[in-house]
């Protein structure tokens, strides 16, 4: 895909979260939209993947280990071809598979249960480990949260990932700023994220999280690193596209009211407008 | 009269996994810097490649073993029940409960028979926390032969397995050429109509120790090994309570939780029974030889006798 293909995909998928947010009455725009265009690239450009057949035994995995940004992937997911979309305004709903947190059971597509943070970057490390020793050549990629890497868990699994050298192991860290409880460097500061995961034996990549050329340039180095895991630390807007969530920590885990809703599609729909004139 | 050999289900554990590993390539071993204490160091002589140190960090090695059964292994995650259970809880349940993942917890040092090491180390609440989690499966073996056909039976099992094994050389009391272990299925030891006494663990050698002693005092009691807390045998269970009308259980857990907890959520819904249930009694542990803290929180034979005894009366 091109980066315009990419960019119209990445809109329309954060159109699908903020109308199953909206549609749900509670959830987690905020990441969701800022975490919208890695999304993209990992399932329409990067990940080796067949939406027909889920379950592919040599596919690349993904976690989310930022579990609560599930509209995100659900909305990618459904984009992609692994169920309908229509599906999308289930979310949350009482007896609907889309959970309000990934469900790898009853979800086509979900790699690994999800949602209590801190835990997803070691289900990854587990899964890499497996790929080095059966000698496949499948990948697996992670999504971090910056808030989330205040979990000790994740410092212990990127302690052993960087030990045991899994380059086909990639964490993103999704670093748009905000907490639930404000700015991450106001609640308790994980920065400098770079020089930590360098720390324990990572190659790093800085980028802009919402660029797709910086985007596909560090999943292009990351597959190029040998003999260590990468970490891409991604600088993102949280609420991205949507004019009143963007930078707003209140947008976190909030969901639209029908007004507000009416004025996030609008936004949605004039970038759309606008790539439609490039 | 010959010895009794005693063996601790520790060594059961590493010796079934080295069995179980000749056979399985898919089973993969994961410790946290315990292999010379979980007796996984015998796999890893044997099977260097498919042995993961995952260092001190429980939750980590949890996790990771979430995701290597998503691939398709079959993990068999070791630590001490305190941390296998108590610190990791939440990625057993989170990671591997909700998922329903394939993974294996072997548990060793679960009890105050862990001994000398005091409190911090003796998991009392294991089996209460592991059986609150929906499809997992709790075991407790008694002693080396059904320790080590508990492990076979947990590979064969798709899904979470959750051993509890313990520091102490126990007495090995079944017959390796008869036994036969099925998950969730109790095992009568004795036939009596006065008491039913359900026990678990290193407690089952106890009971059948206290039994002649009731005996000899004319108290016919019933002796059920109970391996499997989760599922329990709720038909043997309500069957032996509606015969004999007294129920006891022995564990080497808290009394919260525990074998007793099972036995009675089963019993207060379909045979409302009396019931004594012996154990830990709310309390922390302590240091001390292994033996002597058995015999000093009632769980040796003599111990249960007196229990049961006054409580038949």
């Amino acid at each position: 895909m091109t980066n315009l293909e990419l960019e119209k995909t990445a809109n329309e998928i954060r159109k699908s979260i903020v109308t199953a947010v909206h549609s749900a009455k509670s959830g987690h725009p905020g990441g969701s939209l800022s975490s919208a265009d890695i999304f993209t690239y990992l399932y329409f450009e990067e990940m080796n993947i067949d939406p027909k057949n889920p379950k592919m035994e040599d596919r690349d995995r993904f976690v989310l280990s930022k579990g609560h940004v599930a509209p995100g992937l659900y909305s990618t997911l459904a984009e992609r071809g692994y169920f309908p979309k229509e599906d999308l305004v289930t979310l949350r709903h009482t007896g609907s598979y889309l959970q309000g947190h990934p469900d790898m059971k009853h979800i086509p597509g979900v790699d690994m249960s999800s949602g209590s943070l801190g835990q997803g970057l070691s289900v990854a490390v587990g899964m890499a480990a497996v790929g080095k020793y059966d000698k496949k050549d499948y990948r697996v990629y992670t999504l971090c949260g910056d808030g989330e890497i205040q979990e000790g868990q994740i410092w212990e699994a990127a302690m052993w990932a960087g030990f045991k050298k899994l380059d086909n192991l990639v964490v993103v860290v999704d670093n748009n700023n905000l907490q639930i409880d404000g700015a991450v460097d106001e609640v308790c500061s994980p920065y400098p994220i770079d020089k930590k995961f360098e720390a324990f034996n990572f190659h790093v990549i800085n980028i802009d999280g919402n660029d797709f050329d910086q985007i596909r340039a560090a999943f292009k180095e990351a597959r190029e690193t040998k003999g260590m895991p990468t970490a891409i630390i991604a600088k993102t807007v949280k609420g991205k596209g949507v004019s009143f969530m963007e930078n707003v920590c209140d947008w976190h885990g909030k969901a639209p009211n029908d007004e507000q809703y009416e004025v996030a599609m609008a936004d949605l729909e004039k970038v759309g407008e606008a790539l439609c004139q490039k | 009269m010959s010895e009794i050999k005693k063996v601790a289900t520790r060594d059961s554990y590493g010796n079934a996994l080295v069995e179980l590993g000749k056979e399985h390539d898919d089973l993969i071993v994961l410790d946290a810097d315990l292999a010379g204490a979980t007796k996984t160091g015998m796999f890893k002589k044997a099977f260097p490649e498919r042995h993961w140190d995952i260092g001190i960090a429980e939750a980590n090695m949890t996790g990771i073993a979430a995701g290597v059964a998503a691939c398709g292994k079959v993990p068999f995650i070791s630590s001490f029940a305190m941390f296998a259970a108590g610190r990791a809880y939440e990625q057993v349940r989170n990671a591997i409960g909700y998922p329903h993942l394939n993974v294996k917890i072997g548990a060793t040092h679960a009890g105050i028979s862990v001994g000398e090491d005091g409190a911090t180390h003796q998991c009392l609440e294991d089996i209460g926390l592991m059986r609150e989690i929906p499809g997992m499966v709790v075991i407790n073996p008694a002693d080396d032969v059904e320790a080590r056909a508990a492990v076979k039976a947990a590979y064969e099992h798709v899904g979470p397995v959750y051993l509890r094994f313990g520091r102490l050389a126990v007495p090995v009391f079944n017959d390796e050429a008869t036994y036969k272990f099925e998950i969730g299925k109790g095992i009568v030891l004795k036939e009596g109509t006065d008491v039913t006494i359900f026990a678990t663990g290193l407690c089952v050698n106890e009971t059948i120790e206290a039994e002649k002693m009731l005996a000899a005092d004319g108290i016919n009691a019933e002796i059920i090994n109970i391996h499997t807390i989760k599922p329990l045998d709720r038909e043997l269970v309500v069957k032996s309570a509606l015969k004999t009308g007294k129920v006891v259980t022995v564990e080497e857990h808290s009394v919260i939780g525990g074998l007793g907890s099972a036995v009675c959520d089963v019993l207060c819904e379909e045979a409302p029974t009396k019931v004594l249930k012996i154990g830990i009694n709310d309390v922390f542990g302590e240091s001390g030889p292994a033996l002597e803290l058995i015999k000093k929180y009632g769980l040796d034979a003599e111990g249960i006798y007196k229990k049961v005894k006054a409580f038949v009366k």
